[in-house]
């Protein structure tokens, strides 16, 4: 086949002049940025090179606790939403009646805008002096008193923001668990069945091992978008995290570039570093495992 | 022994029925989770602010609906200016988006060209770096380019999507090779071939990849932040977030439903006209944008 070099070229350059600017020069730029020591954005001066940035956001409290908390989110959130997705997903896949409509309505919250829809989970949850909020009369009912989930103590806000977060992220794991299970080879359900395999074993040793490879990219997929948290918790608790201690490592990086406390693209940059090699070891570690336990 | 037989049969009948039930219950318990914020924020949007306010036990439902909040919350916070910047935002980024990533789809489907494989290679892997890293040189670009508080500001960095281009790329290479040849042979052009041929039949893609960043577009919320702080220059997002803030003061949260509702719906129409290609086209491998 004839090559025709300059006419591909031509097609791919708007894509290539885009990519390259906002894409590939950033990368290396961030890079760079998180070396040079006291750049200032406004002058495009920097006094030298270094990891005094890197020093410095490790020790500076508010990083501390964006980190916490991501971890905390993390931890709650990922086993949490993949359990609670494939619970669903499997009862999904054993109705026939009334299942499309049961799968267009959980994929709904996939398609709102997280901060709208993040409002609303915050009347729900908060207290005022007019109202202790539905959440809290529900709670009542069980005989419990009243707590802030908004303005109140750590475990109540953390608590919400992971409620809120799983809310947000299961549309998409229960989406990709249910078509994973509508591709499980029939025959193979056929030949238990006539075997007399009770139920549970079905589903732990035909059931997950076919599904493992997209449980695993759900997974991995789920801790990767658990640790850039940000926008749910600015739907809850406002923009200044850092004030109702609910801030993530992806809030801090944007405080640090914009903002009351903004105006360092270089602190932000070793931020953004940082959280780039915690999701990279993760990512790595998760992979180690799945070799180890998943069937292809 | 015949009697045995029933009596097994009856057991699990009567175990498939009990399964059935609790699974019934457990799909209708979250659609009510799912549902009720939706239920709640339009109950609450037509609640007036007296009413809302001297309800200690928020009720679960209203027999006085009222829309003074939809009339309040245009005439005292910029909403419809928010709605007009989103549509202007996300329409102009859809289209260069679809038409940039229809020409590099074409190329890696289509065109033979030295260095093809390392640059779709290098293409595909810029599809795992994250927005985070690259959105802080973004921000300074921009700045620097002056170009704070524009559209071109906010569109320029929203536009590019490797995955679109990977998704139609796929799609193009599924037609079969015998209908370039064919257009080949009758003279017709590459554009031709792509504008007359390849897009009609691949159409169920393209319309998916626009509905997706639509969405994406609609939604968007960290980098309009970044580079807008005039309010004129606002999307919904942080215009939601500016009336939470200072617009209609923390405590009209009637109005602040309505407007919620507002922001909410033109997506849940759409969704609703579109869920199935929605849910098809982020079941190959979406990820939230």
């Amino acid at each position: 086949m004839e090559k025709n070099n300059l006419k591909a070229w031509l097609y791919l350059l708007p894509s290539i002049l885009f990519l390259g600017v906002f894409m590939v020069y950033p990368l290396i730029d961030v890079f760079i940025y998180s070396f040079e020591e006291g750049y200032n954005s406004a002058s495009g001066i920097f006094f030298g090179v270094g990891t005094y940035n890197y020093s410095y956001i490790l020790r500076d409290p508010y990083f501390l606790q964006a980190v916490k908390n991501t971890f905390i989110l993390v931890i709650i959130t990922v086993p949490l939403s993949t359990a609670f997705a494939l619970l669903i997903s499997v009862a999904l896949s054993s109705v026939k009646k009334l299942r499309e409509l049961f799968e267009t309505i959980f994929f709904l919250p996939y398609v709102t805008n997280t901060l709208a829809v993040g409002l609303v989970f915050m009347i729900l949850f908060k207290s005022t002096p007019y109202s202790d909020g539905l959440m809290n009369v529900i709670l009542g009912v069980f005989g419990m008193s009243p707590i802030d989930f908004i303005d109140g103590p750590y475990w109540a806000k953390m608590l919400v923001l992971s409620v809120y977060t799983v809310w947000v992220v299961l549309p998409f794991k229960i989406l990709i668990l249910t078509s994973a299970l509508a591709s499980v080879n029939r025959t193979y359900y056929d030949a238990a069945m006539v075997d007399g395999t009770p139920k549970w074993r079905i589903f732990t040793k035909i059931t997950l091992p076919m599904i493992s490879p997209t449980l695993f990219y759900l997974i991995i997929t789920g801790f990767i978008g658990a640790f850039k948290a940000y926008s749910d918790a600015v739907a809850l608790f406002g923009t200044n995290l850092n004030v109702a201690e609910m801030n993530t490592i992806v809030g801090y990086i944007y405080d640090m570039l914009y903002g009351n406390s903004g105006g360092y693209p270089s602190f932000a940059s070793a931020a953004a570093i940082v959280l780039f090699v915690i999701v990279l070891t993760i990512t790595c570690i998760n992979l180690l495992v799945s070799k180890k336990h998943v069937h292809y | 022994m015949e009697n045995n037989f029933d009596k097994i049969q009856k057991k699990t009948k009567a175990k498939e029925k009990i399964t059935k039930v609790l699974t019934y219950a457990l799909l209708g318990f979250w659609a009510l989770m799912v549902l009720f914020p939706f239920y709640w924020m339009i109950l609450t949007s037509v609640k007036s602010y007296s009413a809302y306010n001297s309800e200690y036990i928020p009720k679960f439902f209203t027999l006085s609906p009222t829309m003074e909040n939809y009339v309040n919350v245009f005439a005292e916070v910029p909403l419809a200016d928010y709605l007009f910047n989103t549509v202007v935002f996300t329409v102009i980024t859809t289209v260069i988006m679809v038409f940039v990533t229809v020409l590099a789809a074409f190329a890696f489907a289509r065109l033979e060209f030295r260095g093809k494989n390392i640059l779709f290679t290098i293409f595909l892997s810029l599809m795992m770096i994250p927005n985070e890293l690259v959105i802080i040189t973004n921000f300074v670009t921009i700045t620097n380019w002056d170009l704070r508080n524009t559209f071109t500001g906010l569109i320029l960095p929203s536009v590019t999507s490797v995955f679109y281009i990977y998704l139609l790329r796929e799609n193009f290479a599924q037609v079969p090779d015998e209908l370039y040849y064919a257009a080949k042979v009758d003279g017709t052009s590459d554009w031709k071939y792509l504008t007359k041929v390849l897009l009609p039949i691949c159409k169920p893609t393209v319309i998916t990849i626009t509905i997706l960043k639509v969405i994406e577009c609609w939604n968007s919320y960290v980098w309009p932040r970044l580079v807008t702080d005039d309010a004129a220059y606002f999307l919904v997002s942080n215009g939601i977030q500016a009336i939470r803030e200072s617009g209609l003061g923390r405590e009209n949260i009637p109005a602040m439903m309505a407007a919620v509702v507002v922001i909410s719906v033109p997506l849940i129409v759409l969704y609703l006209i579109f869920h199935k290609k929605i849910m098809e086209g982020v079941s190959r491998g979406g990820t939230k944008g």
